[in-house]
């Protein structure tokens, strides 16, 4: 009986293994990614054991912590709601946090190496102060001027943007989306009233959850002409150039008419008077004459195509994703210009996109003498104990244009606002330039009204640009009230007052 | 067990101790040493736990441990005196794991009254407490075992009592209404009020006798007579019957106690005992058909009828994609899976230290993945290291059945240590995701008496035996006492007189 008995030790010995190689598996090649699982609740609980860092702009908290004595110590609390849930994004329990909160979750939390000495003298002392403060550029008159205006808008619009830029630095002054949702019900510790509210705004057909400021690329209309211009002004053109305009351009199977009769009629037109005027046919004939390559050229040297922007921190790099803007092909099939294409393409309108915040870098670069800075909307970290740990340092992202055309620009988008369709633009005190915006998008649909622009003080220095979009604006002129929102933003963001 | 006292010819005046002669080795002083370096592992493991919990060690620390050490030494002395050959590693293996049980479950109670801002329960509060009050009421009954049987062939006399014992003790639940006898999903329990019994954790020791009385009766014919067929001696019909009975049995565990973890460890203990007795791999061989089959076809019928087979159907789809997220989220689909395994994973090589990890989150900590709560917090290199007392208690108790001279205690010791380490296979195979997982107790571990009191029987029962097989030839055990006579009954002969 022994030698059977010995070999029943052996299949012990055996069965002992296999769980021994199991544990093996489970404890040590697996270990990294259960111990990091989405299922496993102690990544979450640890999450909520010390508090998460607040976000605020201006002195203002925009993102804090409230203590609940529950397992989960920490509860998100967004005390200005819709307002900045755009930027802010949101940290919901258990899942992948969004916008701000998601590019500085690092810092936030508190494991980033930039708190590596924090974390080191926790270790010593034993309490953990938690993660670090982020400070952001916003401005809050400039984003709580923005958030009333595009709410309160006179055409009862429902869905826009609008984004403010410090034009010398690339601090983002205001960036609001509409509609936007209120973050609070979404970080609720009880996990399935969270879903169920996430689900209610994912269902939402105006889209709440994005961020139309940096996320929808929209046809930009007339605002598309001062790339156009800044291309004719670059090869060799001058704002006093007559061009040739009249009331109907026919080119390929597109024919190209002006808003109004009364717009550039005639045969020629200077440059200048066609931005002011915005003037149709004039631009379509610009943009042909210049070629497709050229056009797209300089939309690309503003920021066009570009898909790897970035809008938050600096330093590294992280923040809200940018939707690239597009011109489109501008081509037939066989690879030629598509010249009806091109005619409609230099209004900004057949397959050319734009965001918000493109719109509001091209009037900001116009604005910094043709130095286009990359935009961010971090402006400080500060540690737990708050001492300064990073400021933003302003950086160039690149210079689609000479000072010389930037000058000339200028001239041109101040007469637009001065002379022409973007009056309502106008700020007492400032300097005011800009351009409108009308695209026809989807048959039948009421047109987005855009303005991009800038304002300039006394002494000079450009203290805003601006872009502000409304989707479907109904009631004709769609704008004259993107133009109207666009100075009262830039008046708040330049310090004087909201409304 | 209930088998009544039986008349000890023991020199009464001269104590036990006279029965060892000179210049043999009892080994009982080992045994002491180990239990005390085992005690003070436990001790630390409390004071570790504290030192993370409280973030102080405080001067009551130790008593647990001390409590705890206090019981096995008690046993070590029953031992010394009733069994003074036994195995010496048995005792201090097994107080280990025991042990560290009580701890673990301390350290539970700790948290959980840190949490609910409850006052500290008392030593003997809690699942803590109620386990070293288990504890106790075990190592009484292991002792009260060794004292009563003295000889472990006495045992095979109420054979076939303790077989129908057995079988009772493994149907009750099954025709017990599900109220009663149903705890997540498994009917293996009787529960009045508050208080429950798995009577199945008893059968193993009284089935493992009847089978072991049974075969040894009948293993000449068991092995003798065959028919050949593809190079493997396959046994005659007739003589399948008890094979196809026990299997049976089993199967009926599994669909109607809707366990697969307890089927499969009746029917490997009985098939395991079959072949050690007849020598014949075609026992081994019919029995992993019969049963890998008779699963496989309860998994298609709980796919296609559901019914009774229904639970074991879902169990095996659990297990092959626990992480799955509609696995995950169903009533009784993954979830106790999954958090056992990502504690696990969390713990990884050295565990986060005891007391300092969240085992509170795992489903069932105290009971069933009382484990996957403990590797959280040892790591693998603390459950590597429980697997391998696992491991030595299994070995020590077969080593008993190698040297035991006859064939009973042979297979009792070969069939409850496979026993043990099966059921330690089938519960850790089962929260490590190797197995589909069932219902089992972890032995010694797990929070409860029925499994500890008849698990303390089974070892107490290899330590009789072992004793019996450490004892020299030429002892002066009772029974050997006098002039040497053929063996009366067939059961308490050698084995070697036995094969021809």
């Amino acid at each position: 009986m022994n030698a059977p008995l010995r070999r029943a030790g052996v299949v012990v010995l055996v069965l002992f293994g296999l769980i021994f190689a199991n544990l093996n598996w489970v404890q040590v090649y697996r270990a990294d990614d259960y111990r990091t699982h989405e299922f496993n609740r102690r990544v979450m609980v640890a999450e909520y054991e010390t508090p998460r860092g607040v976000i605020e702009a201006g002195g203002k908290a925009l993102a804090q912590n409230k203590e609940t004595g529950d397992e989960l110590k920490y509860l998100r609390v967004y005390p200005e709601g819709k307002m900045y849930a755009p930027v802010l994004g949101y940290k919901p329990v258990g899942l992948g946090a969004t916008g701000i909160e998601a590019s500085e979750n690092d810092f936030l939390s508190g494991a980033s190496d930039k708190l590596f000495a924090d974390r080191l003298s926790n270790m010593f002392t034993g309490d953990n102060a938690g993660g670090g403060n982020v400070v952001l550029s916003v401005n809050p008159k400039a984003q709580e001027a923005a958030w009333k205006q595009m709410n309160n808008n006179q055409r009862n619009v429902s869905r826009g943007a609008a984004v403010a830029i410090d034009p010398s630095t690339g601090a983002i002054q205001a960036m609001v989306s509409m509609p936007s949702f209120d973050p609070n019900p979404l970080v609720d510790h009880d996990m399935e009233a969270a879903q169920k509210a996430y689900k209610a705004l994912d269902a939402d057909e105006d889209d709440p959850l994005i961020n139309r400021a940096v996320g929808a690329t929209l046809p930009p209309g007339s605002v598309f002409k001062v790339i156009v211009a800044a291309s004719a002004l670059q090869n060799g053109y001058k704002t006093s150039t007559e061009i040739e305009a009249g009331s109907v351009y026919r080119e390929g199977g597109a024919t190209i008419r002006n808003s109004e009769d009364e717009v550039c009629p005639g045969s020629q037109v200077t440059l200048k008077e066609a931005l002011t005027e915005s003037c149709n046919t004039g631009f379509s004939r610009l943009g042909v004459a210049l070629g497709a390559d050229k056009v797209k050229e300089s939309a690309k040297a503003f920021g066009f195509e570009d898909e790897a922007l970035k809008v938050g921190d600096l330093d590294s790099g992280t923040g809200l994703t940018v939707a690239a803007s597009r011109t489109g092909a501008i081509a037939n099939p066989d690879g030629t210009t598509d010249t009806a294409a091109l005619a409609q393409s230099s209004l900004g309108q057949r397959d050319v996109r734009m965001t918000p915040l493109q719109g509001a870098m091209i009037a900001a670069t116009v604005a910094n003498g043709g130095r286009q800075m990359r935009p961010y909307l971090v402006q400080k970290l500060l540690g737990p104990d708050r001492r300064t740990i990073y400021t933003a340092e302003p950086d160039e992202l690149r210079e689609p244009i000479s000072s010389g055309v930037a000058d000339d620009l200028r001239d041109m988008m101040v007469s637009v606002v001065e002379n022409g369709t973007g009056k309502r633009a106008k700020i007492d005190g400032f300097t005011v330039g800009g351009k409108t915006g009308t695209a026809q998008n989807a048959e039948g649909a009421n047109p987005h009204g855009w303005f991009i622009g800038f304002a300039f003080d006394d002494s000079g220095k450009a203290v805003s640009a601006i872009c502000v979009m409304l989707e479907n604006v109904p009631g004709g002129h769609a704008s004259a009230e993107a133009a109207r929102i666009a100075g009262l933003i830039m008046k708040a963001a330049a310090g004087r007052g909201g409304d | 067990m209930t088998a009544p006292a039986v008349p000890a010819p023991t020199p009464a005046n001269t104590g036990e101790m006279s029965r060892i002669p000179t210049g043999w080795k009892t080994r009982r002083n080992a045994e002491l040493g180990l239990l005390i370096f085992a005690m003070l592992i436990v001790a630390v493991f409390g004071a570790t736990v504290e030192a993370n919990q409280f973030d102080e060690i405080r001067m009551t620390s130790w008593i647990p441990a001390a409590l705890v050490g206090i019981l096995f030494l008690g046993l070590h002395i029953v031992v010394r005196y009733t069994a003074p050959f036994a195995d010496p590693v048995l005792l201090p293996a097994v107080a280990l794991i025991n042990g560290i049980g009580v701890g673990f479950l301390r350290r539970l109670d700790l948290a959980r009254a840190i949490a609910q801002k409850q006052p500290e329960p008392g030593i003997f509060a809690g699942t803590g407490g109620r386990q070293l009050a288990w504890t106790l009421a075990s190592l009484i009954l292991a002792a009260v075992l060794l004292l009563v049987i003295r000889d472990h062939k006495i045992v095979s006399r109420y054979a076939y009592t303790l077989g129908l014992v057995g079988i009772v003790l493994v149907m009750i639940p099954a025709v017990l209404p599900s109220s009663i006898s149903e705890v997540n999903g498994a009917k293996l329990w009787i529960r009045f009020g508050s208080f429950s019994i798995q009577p199945g954790e008893f059968a193993k020791i009284a089935l493992v006798s009847f089978f072991a009385y049974y075969l040894v009766r009948k293993r000449e014919v068991l092995s003798l007579a065959s028919r050949r067929f593809l190079g493997v001696d396959f046994p005659r019909g007739r003589d399948l019957g008890p094979v196809v009975t026990v299997w049976l049995l089993s199967l009926l565990v599994l669909v109607f106690e809707k366990d697969l973890g307890t089927a499969l460890l009746y029917f490997g203990l009985f098939v395991v005992t079959l072949y050690v007795a007849t020598e014949r791999a075609s026992w081994l061989i019919i029995g992993l058909v019969l049963f890998f089959g008779g699963v496989y076809v309860a998994y298609l019928l709980g796919a296609s009828v559901g019914g009774p087979f229904a639970n074991f159907y879902d169990r095996a789809e659990v297990w092959l994609d626990p992480f799955e997220l509609e696995n995950y989220e169903r009533v009784g689909g993954s979830y106790q899976l999954v958090q056992g395994l990502l504690g696990l994973g969390t713990g990884g090589l050295f565990g986060s230290g005891p007391g300092a990890g969240s085992p509170g989150l795992v489903p069932e900590v105290r009971t069933d993945f009382i484990f996957a709560g403990l590797g959280e917090e040892i790591g693998l290199f603390g459950l590597s290291a429980i697997l391998v007392l696992y491991l030595l208690i299994v070995e020590r108790g077969m080593r008993a059945g190698l040297a035991v001279r006859d064939s009973f205690g042979k297979l009792v010791a070969g069939g409850l240590a496979f026993t043990l380490g099966l059921q330690v296979f089938v519960i850790l195979g089962g929260i490590t995701g190797l197995i589909p997982l069932t219902g089992q107790t972890t032995p010694f571990l797990s929070a409860g008496g029925s499994s500890l009191m008849a698990n303390w029987l089974l070892i107490a029962m290899l330590l009789r035996i072992s004793d019996a097989a450490r004892q020299p030839a030429t002892g002066a055990g009772p029974e050997r006492a006098g002039p040497k006579k053929a063996p009366t009954q067939l059961h308490g002969a050698m084995t070697e007189v036995i094969k021809p």
